[in-house]
């Protein structure tokens, strides 16, 4: 097989979508916890200030999560059809909970009447909450993998099968993360009474992600043997859970110094640490078949013709540097606390 | 109800809706750069105005436009699993292109552009307007190509057989640029300036009617009928271009659009008919030979026919095929003729005199909107039975692993949800033309001013 730089290109692709879903979650993952915190404010300003925390940037945040849909659909296209219509139910709950969430941010401000808002603000506190969740219940069956046939065709049926204990405690647990990082990611935007009270929030954010990784790591551990395995075969990777440990702990240690630029730095080094370990879990694999091994996705089976992964990694080398310039564009002329001079549509 | 005919109607129906929403997201685009370029260029006010304005009508279309078109990308997975597997190398890659080379760029600058009016200089800000523009039409090219593909497809080769068959590319630029990418696209372009700029025309047409913001209504009114009318003229030649390549490409389609039967032999041009396919004619207004004649410009050549394809091969909806491309056609040579005479009333002086005139312009914005559904429509049930032509069958495409009633409950969710959206669209986009452009007092202090000095020099 083909090598660049002494890695094959499906591999290359791998750590290509790897990389896309990284910065899908970091990003996307403060803008669904700002929302799940949302209901918590009571004021109206304060949460129309927390809006404005995510309005100009959200747009762009979401992008990386159709490059990263689109690189997985062209990278290992067998993997696509079957993840998605496996979690067909999932899925389109995700997208229902992606359109209300849009447009309740741009509609809210739209009308004065209080229902008007309220009903707004019930929408995107719910949907937000519902996508964190649902993105982790999609990455937890992954995880526990799932009955395929030769064909690689999903052979489970029914609606609720995607509702699994690992898939939900992994499904909480990234609610938590997102609610402990979209907190500090608030505590950087705002300032007064609002950060005030969002500092109380931190707190119970961090205890709430902390017991919840704990319980799900714990349930990985005693319930799902194949998880173990790599740690198992490989005992030298112990290393990343370690420096996991090390990420989550340096979060309350900041924010106890409120050191909350720092704090933000490490919520988004845990969320890639995470998904680091959900790599080495996987690879080579993509989905694994707990029917028959043998029907199993790899990123071998799963990928596209070598010619298209060299010229996706073109289009990488030459769009992923303009798609952080612009980025970095668009956050640096609304760095720092939100201020009322903007425009609200 | 069967997994296919559910998962068709949820995939027909989102597309659709999701495409009432990105072609006036360019259109408006382009007038808004054209707005926002003036008023850097002249420094007058009233540009800044109208670009504003626009601006807030834009931000609703784009916003709806993104929401369902996540959809879109999604529902090839969930429903489509088969497909995605047969084509992921190929539209898969223009898919992902879309995102990185694209919709990043627009989405980036939209928040600029939305709300950076206070925050950039505002060249900064005209850069962040071109590209939001810029970028709406860049996703255009990547996902019309990809649609081309599956009309044309060139540039691959099939490995695997059965359940494994998969297309894989072999020439990037020949998929890129497969016969008929140019055409489509050029012609989705022109299709969403028209639906930008009409809905502007009626817009500033029904203002004009009431007496509000007048003189910057008349303004806009004009700048946005010339680029209308190029437009519409435009879009009569690259329909005749994507006509040619059908014939050539896809002569099943091509029959189906005129309802031509015999395998071999001269074709009329309907102006308007029914198709019975049953009984293998179609009835109407009809010019002998016209199609003949449009494509080779001699009334005697013979053109395919349903006929010369077997029964499997055929478009199951010839009649549907007809109708819908017939009703783009005649709505396309309306929106010629209707922007060709209102400027020519605006060279006698009478353009904003005839109020049937710009009621007419206000009830327009409805028919390019219709005119770019129904040439969708065409195209892709034109399309049929395959869903990559002759190549992969629609029935064949499915994802295996879902069942009716999963596709049953999405569906109702998505005809519930999007009936709800439609609704806040119409709702919200009624309420900012109600509530107009800002400091109506100025500009209309001036038109009155202006009008009355007219008046008094008149007289």
């Amino acid at each position: 097989m083909e090598t660049f730089l002494g890695l094959d290109y499906p591999t290359w692709w791998f750590l290509v979508v790897g990389g896309l879903f990284s910065g899908y979650a970091i990003l996307d993952g403060f803008d669904f916890g700002a929302g799940a915190w949302h209901m918590f404010f009571r004021k109206n300003s304060s949460r129309e200030t927390a809006l404005k925390a995510i309005d100009p940037t959200w747009h762009g945040n979401e992008v990386w999560l159709v490059i990263g849909g689109g690189s997985l659909f062209a990278g290992f296209p067998v993997f696509y059809g079957t993840l998605f219509s496996a979690m067909y139910t999932p899925f389109i709950l995700f997208l229902l909970f992606i359109i209300f969430r849009g447009i309740s941010i741009k509609f809210r401000n739209m009308e004065e009447m209080l229902w008007w808002r309220k009903m707004w603000d019930w929408s995107y506190s719910i949907s937000s909450i519902m996508l964190a969740f649902l993105l982790g219940v999609v990455l937890g069956n992954i995880l526990n993998g799932m009955p395929l046939d030769e064909n690689y065709e999903y052979i489970g049926r029914g609606f609720f099968e995607f509702l699994n204990p690992l898939s939900i405690l992994v499904g909480v647990t990234s609610l938590a993360l997102f609610m402990m990082h979209g907190a500090i990611y608030l505590l950087l935007k705002t300032e007064g009474e609002l950060f005030n009270r969002i500092q109380q929030f931190l707190k119970f954010g961090m205890a709430f992600f902390i017991i919840s990784y704990i319980v799900t790591t714990s349930y990985g551990f005693f319930y799902v043997d194949h998880l173990l395995t790599v740690f198992e075969e490989n005992q030298a990777l112990f290393v990343v859970p370690f420096l996991v440990f090390l990420s989550i702990a340096n979060v309350p240690r900041l924010a106890s110094k409120k050191q909350y630029g720092w704090a933000f730095v490490f919520t988004s080094l845990t969320i890639a640490l995470l998904l680091v370990i959900v790599a080495f879990e996987l690879y080579p694999r993509l989905l694994l078949s707990n029917s028959t091994i043998e029907n199993s996705i790899t990123i071998y089976n799963a990928a596209a013709s070598t010619k298209t992964l060299k010229i996706m990694m073109g289009f990488v080398a030459v769009g992923g540097p303009l798609v952080l310039l612009y980025s970095y564009f668009v956050y640096r002329t609304f760095w720092g606390k939100v201020k009322s001079d903007f425009e609200s549509y | 109800m069967d997994v296919e005919i559910l998962s068709r109607i949820q995939f027909a129906f989102t597309v659709a809706f999701h495409y009432i929403y990105p072609p006036l997201s360019i259109g408006i685009g382009l007038i808004m750069v054209v707005f926002e370029s003036m008023y850097i260029r002249t420094k007058n006010k009233e540009y800044e105005v109208l670009a504003k304005f626009w601006t807030k009508i834009f931000a609703i279309t784009f916003g709806i436009g993104v929401v369902t078109g996540i959809v879109m990308e999604f529902e090839f997975g969930t429903n489509w699993a088969t497909y995605s597997r047969y084509v992921g190398d190929i539209f898969g890659s223009a898919l992902a292109a879309e995102g990185i080379f694209a919709f990043a760029l627009e989405s980036s600058a939209l928040g600029i552009l939305l709300f950076g009016w206070n925050r950039v200089k505002p060249w900064v800000h005209l850069v962040a307007t071109w590209a939001v523009f810029l970028g709406s039409m860049f996703s255009a090219v990547w996902i019309v190509i990809a649609n081309s593909w599956q009309q044309t497809p060139a540039g691959y080769h099939i490995v695997g057989e059965g359940m494994q068959a998969r297309a894989e590319i072999v020439d990037f630029w020949a998929m890129v640029f497969n016969p008929s990418s140019v055409d489509r696209l050029t012609h989705v372009w022109l299709g969403a300036f028209l639906a930008g700029t009409f809905l502007i025309l009626s817009v500033h047409a029904y203002y004009i009617i009431k007496g509000r913001y007048v003189l910057l209504s008349k303004k806009a009114f004009k700048i946005t009928l010339v680029v209308a009318a190029v437009c519409s003229l435009a879009q009569l030649f690259t329909g005749h271009q994507s006509a040619e390549g059908v014939s050539e490409n896809q002569p099943a389609k091509l029959a189906a659009m005129e309802g031509h039967f015999e395998a071999e032999a001269p074709a009329d041009l309907y102006l308007l008919g029914w198709v019975d396919k049953k009984n293998k004619e179609a009835t109407g207004l009809k010019i002998p030979g016209g199609l003949s004649f449009m494509l080779d410009q001699d009334f005697e050549t013979p053109v395919t026919g349903l006929n010369a394809f077997p029964i499997e091969d055929q478009p199951s909806q010839v009649n549907a095929v007809f109708q819908f491309y017939h009703l783009m056609v005649a709505i396309g040579m309306f929106l010629i003729a209707i922007s060709l005479f209102g400027l020519w009333q605006w060279k006698r002086g009478k353009l904003f005199e005839k109020k049937w005139l710009l009621w007419t312009f206000v009830f327009t914005a409805l028919l390019p909107q219709l005119a770019n559904q129904f040439g969708w429509f065409a195209a892709e049930m034109g399309r049929q039975p395959w869903v990559v032509y002759g190549l992969l069958r629609t029935s064949d495409a499915l994802s295996k692993s879902v069942q009716a009633n999963q596709v049953l409950f999405s569906l109702i969710l998505f005809f519930i949800v999007y009936f709800i959206l439609f609704l806040l669209f119409v709702y919200l986009m009624n309420k900012k033309i109600q509530s107009g452009p800002e400091s109506e007092i100025d500009f209309d202090q001036g038109s009155l001013n202006k009008e009355i000095s007219e008046v008094i020099s008149k007289k």
